[in-house]
């Protein structure tokens, strides 16, 4: 199948500084040695702890970042070392949705110069043609045309959201990065716009990358799901199969942290031990088997870890400390 | 919900406003519900609905002088909070009542060592020496699972992780040993991992001390999870209350149903639509005859002429009395008769 967008290997690393003299003391592997790919209409989910890397990963993704090494490939074009110039004209294709669309919506602009202002840029359409596009664009994500004369702290946070979204949307684009598009909302406001978003993808075939701390929500909206930790992903499936038969011990212990609201639901919850790892200074072996101090952690010092397949289409990270021991037989078997 | 005389908190028909610019906002408007010894009761509603200012106003904390309350009792161990003195409420927070605010870092001081914030409250509340109090402070942070507590005390709040300051609030708010834990989205701000570890050593301590909780979250699972009880509210009032197996498996006000349905679960069919509850919460600007929430579903006012009250319709589960939400369940024909 042909993808939409495709990363290998890619990295990115913030340089830490400190010193009387100011200068680079370490750096901050926020994402290390990354592959996935986003066919067009699907949605990959994308979960993991804070300060895992998923937001600097969608930001790299969509070249708000430049990527510190790997390849990003978009549409079949190698966007990895594009200037921002060059750029311009392949952006109208892939835009972010952020979680707090406060930050990204300027308070002194009406809704409707918010919304009009990549056409602007792209120099789309002539002001008629850009006036009734702001107008669908509002219809789209479901505000009244009259929005377009206020401005967006006039709206509650998931009427901003859908502004977000309209504006993502005016560009027509084919993949959207979608960082915590819900995260800050109410739940009967958060099923509105996953609703949107599960609509403008049937309709308009786009695809995403949906970034998430909430397991059901990306469940919901994924056909598949990378689970990150610590700058890596440690395991990809299909939604379903990730859900039912989750192979990486972290995994699973992010499935069993969910709170369910059946109150008969009785679940074996798996308690971690240990803090989230900072990445300035992240372990020499396997991260997860260092959290949960596993007796095989000295092995993996040293050795690499890469995601392996362990049925057809579920890659799981090879990693002694973190899968079963039949699984680790099957992995480790494979060259 | 249970029988008030052996409740330790009962929240009688609160009413708290803020006078802001717009006029006075009823935040709170009749709130009533209580915490009985042992038990833990939780407050769930979409932001804005009045949960924190419930909480403020029960251990008076409101923001001044904007928040004031203008009606009702707060009856903690038979005393009635809204009518006792200044010195005695301070005795109460982090004495009796230990309280875990929604900012975490607003209960911490940041230019002051963890060690010596935790020992404060001791100083405060028992009469023991500095040497004394820094000890139980140590003790305290062990029990809350900080790893290396000794060090941990010397430094300050921002050299610790969200989870780690959330363990020190922990630690502050239930030094004392209260009998009712009053926490407000303790673990909103963290990952679920890390809430789940903290829910789990709330929950441990919760039955070491005998302690009550009311716990506030908009997270109905963490709700179901960790309380017998629960209270709904929908701008500024409770639409219905009673035993968490009744409400999450028989919720009758359409508020509830709606919060229900529209959460995503594991079993819900992928890229599904979700059901919705249309509209948004009600501004407590605007005043409104009858019922708000009806208002949300775009039911006209006019024909709400008075607010439902609440029925017990089985035992402690009550629930606006309202023909409308409960259909036959309800024994209202007096309030909605403009209603078919
Ligand atoms: N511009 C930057 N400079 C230095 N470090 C950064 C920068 N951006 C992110 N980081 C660091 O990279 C790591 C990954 O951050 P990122 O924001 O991608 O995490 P995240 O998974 O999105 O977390 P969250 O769930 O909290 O949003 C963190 O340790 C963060 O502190
Ligand atoms: N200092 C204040 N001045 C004026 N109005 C206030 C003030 N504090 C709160 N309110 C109002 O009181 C109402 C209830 O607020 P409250 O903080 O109790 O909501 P909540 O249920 O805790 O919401 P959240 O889930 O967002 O924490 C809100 O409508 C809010 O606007
Ligand atoms: S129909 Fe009745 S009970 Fe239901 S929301 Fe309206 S007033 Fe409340
Ligand atoms: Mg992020
Ligand atoms: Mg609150």
């Amino acid at each position: 199948m042909h993808n939409l967008l495709t990363v290998s290997n890619l990295s990115m690393h913030f340089a830490v500084r400190g010193g009387v003299i100011p200068r680079q003391v370490g750096a901050v592997k926020a994402v290390d040695g990354v592959s996935l790919h986003i066919g067009p209409g699907e949605t990959l989910g994308l979960v993991g702890e804070s300060g895992c890397g998923k937001s600097t990963l969608g930001k790299a993704v969509v070249r708000l970042l430049k990527p510190t090494s790997g390849s990003i490939n978009f549409n079949g074009t190698d966007i990895t070392k594009m200037s921002q110039r060059a750029l311009r004209p392949l952006r109208r294709d892939f835009q972010m949705i952020f979680q707090d669309p406060v930050e990204s919506l300027d308070p002194r602009m009406s809704v409707r110069s918010i919304i009009e202002e990549p056409l602007l840029i792209h120099k789309i359409g002539s002001r008629s043609d850009r006036a009734r596009m702001v107008n669908e664009l509002l219809d789209r994500v479901g505000l009244p045309s009259s929005a377009a004369e206020r401005y967006s702290f006039e709206f509650s946070g998931g009427q901003r959201q859908r502004i977000g979204i309209a504006r993502a949307l005016a560009l027509k684009p084919k993949l959207i990065v979608c960082d915590e598009p819900v995260s800050a909302l109410d739940v009967s406001i958060q099923s509105q716009i996953l609703n949107l978003l599960v609509e403008l993808q049937r309709e308009l075939g786009l695809s995403y990358l949906f970034i998430a701390h909430d397991l059901s929500v990306v469940k919901h909206v994924s056909d598949r799901v990378a689970v990150m930790y610590l700058g890596k992903i440690v395991e990809l499936a299909p939604s379903e199969n990730i859900y039912r038969d989750p192979r990486h011990d972290y995994t699973k212990a992010l499935l069993s942290a969910i709170p369910s609201t059946d109150p008969n639901a009785s679940r074996e919850r798996i308690l971690l031990e240990g803090e989230i790892p900072s990445p300035i200074d992240p372990p020499r072996g396997s991260a997860f088997g260092h959290r949960i101090k596993h007796p095989r952690y000295d092995e993996t010092i040293g050795m690499e870890l890469p995601l392996r397949e362990i049925t057809p289409g579920h890659w799981v990270a090879a990693d002694p400390c973190c899968v079963s021991a039949d699984d680790w037989k099957k992995l480790s078997a494979q060259k | 919900m249970s029988d008030s005389k052996q409740a330790l908190l009962v929240v009688d028909k609160l009413i708290t406003s803020f006078d802001t610019e717009r006029g006075f906002l009823r935040a709170v408007d009749q709130v009533s519900f209580s915490v009985p010894a042992g038990g833990t009761v939780g407050i769930v509603g979409e932001s804005g609905c009045g949960k924190s200012v419930t909480a403020m106003s029960i251990v008076r904390l409101l923001p001044q002088p904007a928040g004031k309350i203008i009606g009702g009792h707060v009856w903690f161990k038979g005393e009635d909070l809204l009518r006792a003195d200044d010195e005695r409420m301070q005795n109460i927070r982090g004495g009796e009542i230990g309280v875990i605010f929604q900012e975490p870092m607003s209960a911490l001081n940041p230019l002051h060592r963890i060690g010596r914030q935790v020992a404060e409250v001791f100083l405060l509340h028992r009469n023991i020496s500095k040497n004394d109090a820094w000890e139980q402070a140590l003790e305290m942070l062990k029990l809350v699972g900080i790893p290396a507590p000794e060090k941990r005390m010397m430094e300050y709040p921002h050299q610790l992780s969200g989870g780690m300051r959330q363990r020190v609030v922990i630690a502050l708010a239930l030094a004392c040993r209260p009998s009712l834990v009053i926490a407000d989205e303790p673990t909103t701000a963290l990952d679920v991992t890390v809430q789940a570890q903290i829910l789990d050593l709330m929950a441990r301590l919760r039955a070491e001390m005998n302690m009550s909780m009311m716990l506030i979250t908009h997270d109905l699972g963490v709700i179901a999870e960790n309380c017998n009880e629960v209270v709904v509210m929908y701008a500024g009032r409770v639409v219905e209350k009673g035993p968490v197996s009744e409400i999450f498996s028989k919720p009758l006000h359409a508020y509830t149903r709606g919060l229900l349905r529209s959460m995503p679960t594991l079993d819900s069919k992928p890229k599904s639509l979700l059901p919705v509850i249309p509209g948004m919460v009600a501004s407590l600007g605007e005043h409104v005859h009858g019922c708000r929430f009806c208002q949300r579903m775009g039911v006209p006012s006019s024909e709400l002429r008075e607010r439902p009250a609440l029925i017990e319709i089985t035992p402690s589960h009550w629930v606006e009395n309202c023909p409308r939400c409960l259909g036959e369940h309800s024994t209202s024909n007096i309030q909605h008769r403009t209603l078919k």
